[in-house]
């Protein structure tokens, strides 16, 4: 479709857990703001809204976002995964349900941020991206096979979300429970092919066959 | 005597009654119940305060004084108030008038007074959130500044001897003789140790949405007690508590800073009576540390004067510490030395000084979490200096009674703690010399500290009813406790099936709203027993009764416990290494023991001992503010620039529980569990820190640029 603008506001079209939803945004609002008081999808949390804290985590094409930092004007067209979108309410997702059987939160405030965030990181590790945390002996093999997760692997890769009640241990074992659970995302023929920047910057010419991808990243059940 | 949860076989043995068993056969009150709102927070369902949009909501924006001491002296909002949405600004000169509040925090928008940099001086209120932003920055405020003064120093002229420091325990007691005591030890120890201040930061924001219908105000907060939010409100908007209702639901944590109500809910409040509209209120995150309390920064001195074996016969605690101008709080920083040693001379004091900061309140275990920091670090010393073991030391200097009080303790189990605690740790293998161990570039260091907690408990009310017919009844309790992420739900359905005697499931649970029989605040660790026990008082009523119906008050029962000095106990041991590289400390293991009553959900019991260890470890490692000399207020407030602790800062985090059984607690047996694990966390790691490096800080948080190993 066409954007209808003015100087202050765009209509644009975000997909949302497989929902297109054609809104007008404010040019300052952010994507955390849209879902939260226009969407009413309040399960994405807004901590800080400086990007510090990782409440806010969605999934945009697949890849892991602080929403608070994202200006909704320039996602016309973008796929989004939030916490609502991962599960149903008679089939969670499986890191939800780890999340539960672990006692992996206490007040949940950072929790849906948390869960959204390890989907994306268990996608990524399958991918074979490394962190800060990989071995140099697995850097240098450079294999592009799944990262093994290690603890200190799932705490670097984790680290852009806090949680003030202090569940991390129990977060920790939520995602090592599930980390069979979630796969690479479809289509990603060469995962070691570049940082996932850089394959971001092609989205736009590529849209089409990203089109599920966002629900792909979450799949597992 | 020590055993953990999970091989508990006494976990029932001292009740006369056999209470309810769950499908496994096991018994509901104790057994790991997951928790009831569990679905709802990992599916995003879960909503808090700032997700209630009722119709036509509208959004404020406060502005934050930008001098650090002064009185507003004009402004100008034309510039806001002609952007497309704008609604009003609130300032001193046109918000609505409010009652004198019990807290000054509230007098908001009242006066021109500026007591400190970040005090709100307007709001801001527009159509959308993006709006009210810029309005809140295109408001001009002229300000006539006046001297400031912000830094806490032992030498400060200002420095007085209050009556009462927080909790309302006297601010200086002595037992015994210290002077003479001290003076006549063979050993006499004598350091001091400097706290900065800690932001609570909860994960939520504290946020409120507010609308007014008809003459009823009904508020979402972010809160810790809708009970006394909504009173407070009632009385600076000269309604009946009637009128007013407040809705916690959901609570993004707390810490201590939604204990009491803080601005949003009165500044929503005010600006929907202003506008006509819902508004909804959330204090930004950088602005947070300005207006909803802080830890106070203390400097305490310890002198402990003891014999050759170790014990102690001489102890003091003086605490140095500062309040804001406009309200006294003084953290109760030297209470846990009238409760934890028996020295013959014990004298514990506090001086505070007003200055122009934001004001101080409860941060998670005011008063212990930074005094147990001085007295376990000033153990740990003493143990070094005198060539005994850490562990030991303590136990030697366990005492009989209070030592304040010369009460006896309902029941007393750290030395219990502090073995099972050494036996898990394996602690008899430490070599005691610090400084000798390495691994390639790190040293590495153990260390133990004890931990204590006292119990308190209020006044709360329930209800209980039963539902349906009656084959297969269920039971609808309500009472207005928080869930602030204890697990409150969840417990007290236990605890209303335990004496019901019926299955987890048949119990509905309704808590977080004022409209609910009216309950205690989610703080000082008392919810679980003040909320229990009144939902205890109901279902038993209801069972002898018969009745469908029984609501209770345990006023009279709480005023009439017997008089005994009720306290938790525990031990947390570390094991960390420092990088003699790049001083950065990082710990390897943590473990606490803990002593608290019976324990009455396993599972969020432990979740509840992790956080608050882990919270210990910020304490310890990372949290560190800083109050602007020049410009006044703080210099850390936001989450990058104050740094609590993140996933790759902590490793697994072991936490155990002796089974204790305290017949003089309350019906429920529950010490309270939610602060105790800050509690001593700060003194093992630092203590370990000595350990491996030889060198003795007195002061947190150990950062890589204080901790900087020299030589390598």
């Amino acid at each position: 479709m066409i954007p209808q603008r003015t100087a202050t506001s765009s209509t644009l079209t975000l997909h949302v857990n497989d929902t297109a939803h054609t809104v007008t945004v404010d040019h300052r609002a952010t994507v955390l703001d849209v879902l939260r008081e226009q969407l009413d999808l309040t399960g994405s949390k807004k901590g800080c809204d400086h990007g510090q804290c990782g409440a806010c985590t969605v999934l945009l094409e697949g890849r892991r976002a602080n929403s608070c930092l994202l200006l909704a004007v320039a996602h016309d067209g973008a796929h989004l995964t939030t916490v609502e979108g991962l599960g149903d309410a008679e089939e969670p997702h499986p890191l939800q349900r780890a999340f539960e059987e672990r006692d992996a939160f206490q007040c949940g405030y950072c929790t849906p941020g948390q869960i959204v965030s390890g989907v994306g990181m268990l996608c990524e590790a399958a991918e074979g991206h490394p962190s800060h945390a990989t071995p140099g002996e697995v850097l240098q093999r450079s294999t592009g096979e799944p990262a093994e997760l290690s603890r200190a692997e799932i705490r670097e890769r984790m680290s852009g979300n806090l949680c003030r009640c202090g569940a991390y241990p129990h977060i920790v074992a939520a995602l090592e429970d599930a980390s069979g659970h979630v796969g690479p995302r479809s289509g990603t023929a060469h995962p070691a092919s570049g940082p996932a920047s850089d394959r971001d910057s092609d989205r736009d010419s590529d849209r089409d066959s990203d089109r599920d991808s966002a629900s792909d990243a979450a799949p597992a059940r | 005597m020590a055993v953990d949860d999970t091989t508990s076989q006494d976990r029932t043995a001292s009740r006369d009654r056999a209470g309810s068993r769950g499908r496994s056969g096991e018994p509901v009150l104790g057994s790991p119940a997951a928790r009831r709102e569990g679905h709802a927070k990992v599916t995003g369902a879960a909503r808090y305060a700032a997700e209630h949009t009722p119709p036509a909501c509208v959004y404020g924006r406060p502005v934050p004084a930008t001098v650090p001491h002064g009185s507003v002296t004009g402004i100008d909002d034309s510039e806001a108030m002609a952007l497309p949405g704008a609604l009003a600004v609130l300032t001193h000169e046109n918000a609505p008038r409010l009652g004198e509040p019990d807290d000054p925090i509230l007098a908001l928008l009242q006066t021109p007074q500026v007591p400190h940099r970040g005090w709100y001086v307007a709001l801001a209120v527009a159509e959308t959130p993006e709006t009210a932003r810029e309005m809140a920055q295109a408001i001009r405020v002229d300000y006539a500044e006046e001297p400031h003064d912000v830094l806490l120093r032992a030498d400060h002229p200002g420095l007085y001897h209050p009556e009462e420091a927080n909790g309302g325990y006297p601010a200086d007691q002595e037992t015994g003789d210290f002077d003479a005591e001290y003076a006549a030890a063979p050993h006499q120890f004598d350091a001091t140790y400097t706290l900065s201040p800690l932001h609570n930061h909860p994960m939520e924001p504290h946020a409120a949405t507010a609308v007014w219908e008809g003459g009823h105000l009904i508020a979402y907060d972010s809160s810790q007690g809708a009970t006394l939010v909504g009173t407070t409100l009632a009385a600076l908007f000269g309604l009946e508590p009637a009128q007013v209702t407040v809705v916690s639901e959901h609570v993004g944590g707390g810490f201590g800073s939604k204990g009491t109500p803080r601005p949003q809910a009165v500044l929503a409040a005010m600006a929907a009576l202003h506008t006509g509209r819902a508004v909804k209120v959330v204090l930004p995150r950088r602005e947070l540390p300005g207006v909803v309390g802080h830890r106070a920064p203390t400097i305490q001195r310890l002198r402990l004067g003891t014999r050759d074996d170790g014990t102690l016969t001489a102890l003091g605690h003086d605490v140095l510490t500062h309040t804001a101008s406009f309200k006294e709080f003084v953290e109760q920083a030297a209470v846990p030395s009238r409760v934890m040693y028996g020295a013959v001379g014990i004298r514990t004091g506090h001086q505070v000084v007003p200055l122009d900061v934001p004001a101080p309140s409860w941060m998670r275990a005011p008063g212990e979490a930074p005094g147990m920091y001085a007295l376990e670090s000033a153990m740990d010393e003493v143990a070094t200096a005198l060539g005994i073991d850490p562990v030991e030391l303590r136990l030697r200097n366990i005492p009989d009674r209070e030592p304040d009080s010369g009460k006896p303790f309902s029941s007393h189990h750290l030395a219990d703690c502090l073995r099972e605690g050494a036996r898990r740790f394996g602690w008899e293998r430490r070599d005691p010399r610090p400084g000798t161990r390495r691994d390639g570039d790190l040293l590495l260091g153990t260390g133990v500290a004890a931990a204590t907690y006292p119990v308190y408990v209020a006044p709360s009310t329930a209800s209980v009813q039963v539902l349906g017919d009656g084959a297969r009844p269920g039971y609808q309790v309500r009472v207005n406790a928080t869930d602030i992420g204890t697990g409150a739900r969840t417990v007290l359905a236990q605890i209303a099936a335990e004496e019901l005697g019926v299955e987890l499931d048949a119990v509905r649970v309704d808590i977080g709203s004022s409209d609910l029989p009216a309950a205690s605040v989610a703080g000082g660790s008392s919810g679980t027993a003040s909320w229990g026990w009144a939902v205890h008082k109901a279902c038993r009523e209801l069972r002898e009764s018969g009745g469908s119906i029984v609501t209770v008050d345990t006023a009279t029962d709480v005023r009439s416990q017997e008089d005994y000095a009720r306290h938790a106990f525990g031990a947390v041991f570390a094991e960390v290494a420092v990088d003699t590289v790049t001083g950065e400390v990082r710990t390897r293991r943590l473990l606490g023991v803990f002593a608290a009553g019976r324990i009455l959900n396993a599972r969020t019991a432990r979740s509840q001992f992790i956080g608050g260890m882990t919270m210990g470890l910020g304490m310890a490692l990372t949290e560190q503010s800083t109050l602007d000399a020049r410009l006044g207020g703080f210099v850390e407030r936001d989450l990058a620039a104050y740094h609590v602790p993140a996933h790759a800062d902590v490793p697994d985090i072991d936490a155990h529980w002796i089974e204790e059984h305290d017949p003089h607690l309350n019906p429920v047996g529950g010490k309270g569990i939610g602060e105790i694990g800050i509690v001593g966390t700060p003194a093992a790691l630092a203590n370990a820190v000595h350990h491996a490096t030889g060198t003795r800080h007195r002061t947190l948080p150990l950062t890589p640029d204080r901790v900087g190993v020299s030589g390598g």
